[in-house]
């Protein structure tokens, strides 16, 4: 394993806004121990985008891995620059005083192999070629990411987590963690996710996926080699995800059926934009420019493949009679794409393998999304668990 | 500790596994799990009781029991505890043979409504008791079914569930003398050892 570091740095503490964990800068690590893929195949060595934040105690206990999901990446909190407009992604959840407290646990964030934030991945220079992997970068599976995630924690002088943490596919990393490497977790926290897609789930996806290949400028995946991006189909797949994203009641009452411009007066010919639309549309474009095609379609597959109790006989239970760790559950009730109910058959198979588990279903109109965004009983139960978290690692301190 | 969660304690052998349905605070569980090494989960609706079971490390599981107890299998636990839910659930009486399906045992307890206090009020005004135990006006009250002893054990009886024990607590010193002698009369709270 090579210990050079690209770059190096740690959080600036008790900077700008109060609950902020301020000013981050990431990191990175390149690993040259080959790594064994699901596939078969094995990447000879890759680099890992991390941030952390907050401070690792001296018996290294308070530690709490972030999985990201679909579209996330290393940045979860702070700001890079002080004049950025938006914080890390998950920045209400993380920080001084918020559910993964920042003064009590140290966080580590990293960017997931296939990525396309400094990880390696498709858009990564392939060093057997000299050109961008891009549809030849070999395809991942959640364990995949568990297992690199396990390098980092080697990296980190951490043993085991004090919890991992993801929502949605990051759910299915921090389930995979508890059956991959039971010793070296305390807690899981899974929110908003589910043991295995459903047929609409993969249906949307490869729509998703459909929209991205079928654009012209895709070129079989070399787009970056022809010196193109497929931006509009890109664009496509996450409008249609976006859409899934949310609730039939959220955008109702986020957009309802506003007007952005024109009339319907009689006797005007001019079309009519809705708010919807308009709002759609910039979410689209603004995706496609800073994401890789060929990563949504790495991580959309990896979650149509992801199936936790596949290899265990298809039974839940006998998968979950390998975890040692604690789990909390969390799911939205407007939530369609990660259903309460696909919580709730974790919540029972978890209880079946007679494992401590809690769940907590929150009312929400924001769909999925709810996983991202502030809501105070989510903060609260959310909270109420890491607490307990901290207290019982400071315990083992004494 | 509340009287009746001491008596309970006792009827709940160590190391065993139990479901607490409508587990409020988690003050039972807490006590079973630091007490006897009795592991186990809670069912609980309101938030905020939720929130002090996490603040607790207790597990508390979100989960309406009117819905039914179907995700459990059958003897998945030793025994089913049910504090003071009785009266505010839709059917009691289906809510009682899930427990026994759930759990080789199950512990219940309830307000006895046939006590003199809420004879004497329905008697004297006319109306429908609010007491201490039971706060509530008619219409916005939680507990919709309510019973007394004699009525509870009507149930068991036509079911041919078996009551191992039952212990009657009244807090009031008037009750507490009278309530081994007339328990439907005097008792404020019944707790039923029930198998089947």
């Amino acid at each position: 394993m090579s210990t050079e570091k690209l770059s190096s740095s740690s959080s600036a503490r008790g900077t700008a806004e109060p609950g902020s964990v301020g000013i981050v800068a990431p990191q990175s690590h390149t690993f040259s121990e080959p790594l064994e893929l699901a596939c078969g195949r094995t990447l000879r060595d890759y680099t890992l985008v991390y941030e952390t934040y907050g401070e690792l105690n001296a018996d290294k206990s308070n530690a709490v891995l972030i999985c990201h999901a679909l579209s996330g990446h290393h940045h979860a909190a702070g700001r890079h620059r002080p004049e950025d407009k938006r914080p890390g992604w998950w920045d209400h959840y993380i920080g001084p005083g918020k559910p993964i407290d920042t003064n009590k646990f140290f966080v580590v964030s990293l960017n997931n192999l296939g990525g396309c934030h400094g990880s390696t991945g498709p858009a990564s220079v392939n060093p057997e070629t000299g050109k961008p992997w891009g549809p030849d970068f070999p395809p991942l599976r959640a364990r995949d990411w568990v297992h690199s995630q396990a390098r980092l924690a080697d990296l980190l002088g951490i043993d085991q987590w004090a919890a991992v943490v993801g929502g949605s596919l990051g759910g299915m990393q921090a389930m995979r963690w508890s059956l991959e490497y039971p010793e070296r977790l305390r807690h899981c926290v899974v929110i908003a996710s589910a043991m295995k897609l459903s047929a609409q789930n993969i249906a949307f996806n490869e729509t998703a996926r459909q929209a991205i290949t079928s654009d012209p400028d895709f070129c079989g995946g070399r787009y970056l080699e022809q010196g193109k991006l497929p931006r509009r189909g890109l664009a496509v797949a996450r409008m249609i995800g976006h859409i899934t994203y949310l609730s039939d009641d959220g955008l109702g009452k986020k957009f309802g059926r506003e007007l952005r411009s024109g009339t319907f007066e009689r006797g005007v010919e001019e079309q009519v934009e809705f708010q919807v639309q308009s709002y759609l549309r910039y979410q689209g474009d603004s995706f496609s420019t800073s994401f890789d095609p060929n990563t949504y379609i790495l991580m959309t597959r990896a979650l149509d493949y992801f199936d936790l109790a596949r290899e265990y006989g298809d039974d839940p239970v006998a998968a979950f009679t390998h975890a040692r760790c604690k789990f909390l559950l969390v799911s939205f009730t407007s939530d369609w794409r990660f259903a309460p109910d696909r919580s709730r058959e974790i919540v029972d198979a978890l209880m079946h393998a007679n494992l401590p588990v809690s769940y907590a279903e929150i009312e929400s109109a924001m769909g999925h999304d709810a996983f991202l965004l502030p809501n105070e009983r989510y903060q609260r139960v959310f909270g109420a668990y890491m607490n307990g978290v901290a207290a019982e690692t400071a315990g083992e301190v004494k | 500790m509340r009287v009746d969660l001491d008596i309970i304690q006792n009827w709940i052998p160590p190391q065993s596994r139990v479901l607490d349905l409508g587990c409020g605070d988690g003050t039972l569980l807490e006590q079973l799990g630091k007490n006897k090494q009795v592991s186990g989960y809670g069912l609980e609706i309101d938030p905020q009781q939720i929130e002090r079971c996490l603040q607790r490390g207790v597990n508390v599981v979100e989960q309406n029991l009117d819905a039914g107890l179907g995700n459990f299998a059958d003897d998945s636990f030793d025994t089913v505890v049910m504090t003071q839910a009785l009266q505010t659930l839709r059917q009691p009486h289906l809510v009682v043979r899930e427990m026994l399906r759930v759990g080789r045992e199950c512990i219940i307890t309830f307000p006895n409504f046939g006590q003199w206090k809420a004879r004497w009020h329905l008697t004297f005004s006319g109306r429908m008791p609010v007491s201490d135990l039971l706060p509530y006006e008619w219409y916005d009250t939680p507990n919709i079914h309510f019973c007394t002893f004699r009525d509870f054990e009507v149930l068991c009886r036509d079911n041919n569930w078996t009551i191992l024990h039952r212990q009657v607590v009244s807090e009031s010193t008037v009750s507490r003398a009278f309530k081994d002698f007339l328990p439907n009369l005097f008792g404020e709270t019944a707790i039923y050892h029930l198998t089947r």
